[in-house]
């Protein structure tokens, strides 16, 4: 039975198509949030190492730190759990706005 | 990850088998298990747990850390009538992220003019479901005012634990439905889960407002129950 397409494809589909094409992959996922969290735990955010990405783990708010942490990942292979927190000027360059913490794993998809 | 495991878990979606990765946050292994396949004995209780709440979650094991993540199959919805209703909620449902497919033997109805992109069945539901059976991962939405259509999906959204199950009519259509559900051997609690008359009360007129307050309903449904509707895992 064909059904229909979503309208968003998944990032774990995407990262198939990535490494079967040849191209370096990092899954970040949400692992952990506390208060107004805005993904729920499991979901994905996937890089390549280009910075091409697809999915969230946010509401936007940190993407941009994760790519940059996810393309090192890919090239060392050594997994990583990065924190964010409520934005703040001395402790963050990116925080969440809306006052939640998160906690992603970023991982090589070998 | 390994590309084997996240091939496997993309496998299962597609063919609506549940999955569930346990990721050592210490770096050691990760493990995959597809649901009805053997579970490490330690792991039972933690993958149980994830694929009838479906809820991912740090779980520690041994004093070491392991994050479960569970991947249920996309919800679907299986809509009985090719109406007008069914030609608003196939957008907007799709734009929510639901697979959607419209099942009606009536070609008058089911036509890809109408439609578009839509997977479109113009058969009986008797004879689609057959091939592409529903499961708990479903919602049901019979919406052609024929029992002589909709009775068959309705009976078998009950039995196969359709997270949803939903149909249109007044209270007096209904209760002659569920003379006739009671008739062909259905329990009373099975009858109590179908939504009659369908959708969140907003008040809804046009089609695509009806539309609006189905898909509400089934996203309320889905994300306020067990998403395995308690059956044993």
């Amino acid at each position: 039975m064909i059904l229909g397409q979503a309208f968003v494809p998944d990032p774990l589909t995407v990262a198939e198509q990535w490494r079967l094409s040849g191209r370096g992959v990092a899954i970040a996922t949400v692992i952990e949030t506390w208060g107004s969290a805005p993904r729920p735990v499991g979901s994905h955010l996937v890089v390549d190492t280009d910075g091409n990405f697809h999915g969230s783990v946010s509401g936007g708010c940190v993407e941009g730190a994760v790519v940059g942490e996810a393309i090192e990942v890919i090239t060392s292979g050594t997994s990583r759990i990065l924190e964010f927190g409520v934005a703040d000027e001395t402790a963050w360059k990116v925080g969440l706005s809306c006052g939640g913490r998160i906690r992603v794993h970023v991982e090589r998809l070998g | 990850m390994r590309l084997e495991h996240l091939q496997s878990i993309n496998k299962a979606r597609e063919n609506r088998i549940a999955a569930v990765t346990v990721t050592a946050l210490d770096g050691g292994a990760s493990s995959l298990y597809l649901d009805g396949e053997a579970v490490d004995e330690v792991m039972v209780p933690a993958v149980q747990t994830a694929l009838r709440t479906g809820k991912s979650a740090i779980v520690e094991i041994d004093d070491r850390p392991l994050f479960i993540n569970v991947y249920l199959p996309p919800p679907r919805i299986v809509v009985i009538g090719a109406v007008h209703i069914s030609q608003a909620l196939a957008g907007m449902a799709t734009l929510a992220g639901f697979d959607l497919s419209i099942i009606d033997p009536r070609s008058a109805f089911a036509t890809p003019e109408r439609f578009g992109q839509t997977a479109l069945f113009a058969d009986w539901p008797e004879d689609v479901l057959k091939d592409a059976p529903l499961d708990a991962y479903t919602a049901l939405v019979a919406v052609t005012h024929d029992p002589k259509i909709d009775d068959f999906p309705l009976i078998s959204a009950l039995a196969a634990d359709c997270f949803y199950v939903g149909t249109l009519g007044s209270r007096k259509t209904h209760a002659r439905r569920v003379e006739r559900l009671s008739k062909a051997g259905l329990d009373e609690a099975a009858i109590a889960r179908i939504r009659a008359p369908i959708g969140l009360d907003i008040r809804a007129s046009s089609p695509a407002e009806i539309a609006v307050s189905i898909l509400a309903e089934i996203i309320q449904t889905l994300r306020t129950r067990d998403v395995m509707g308690g059956r044993s895992v």
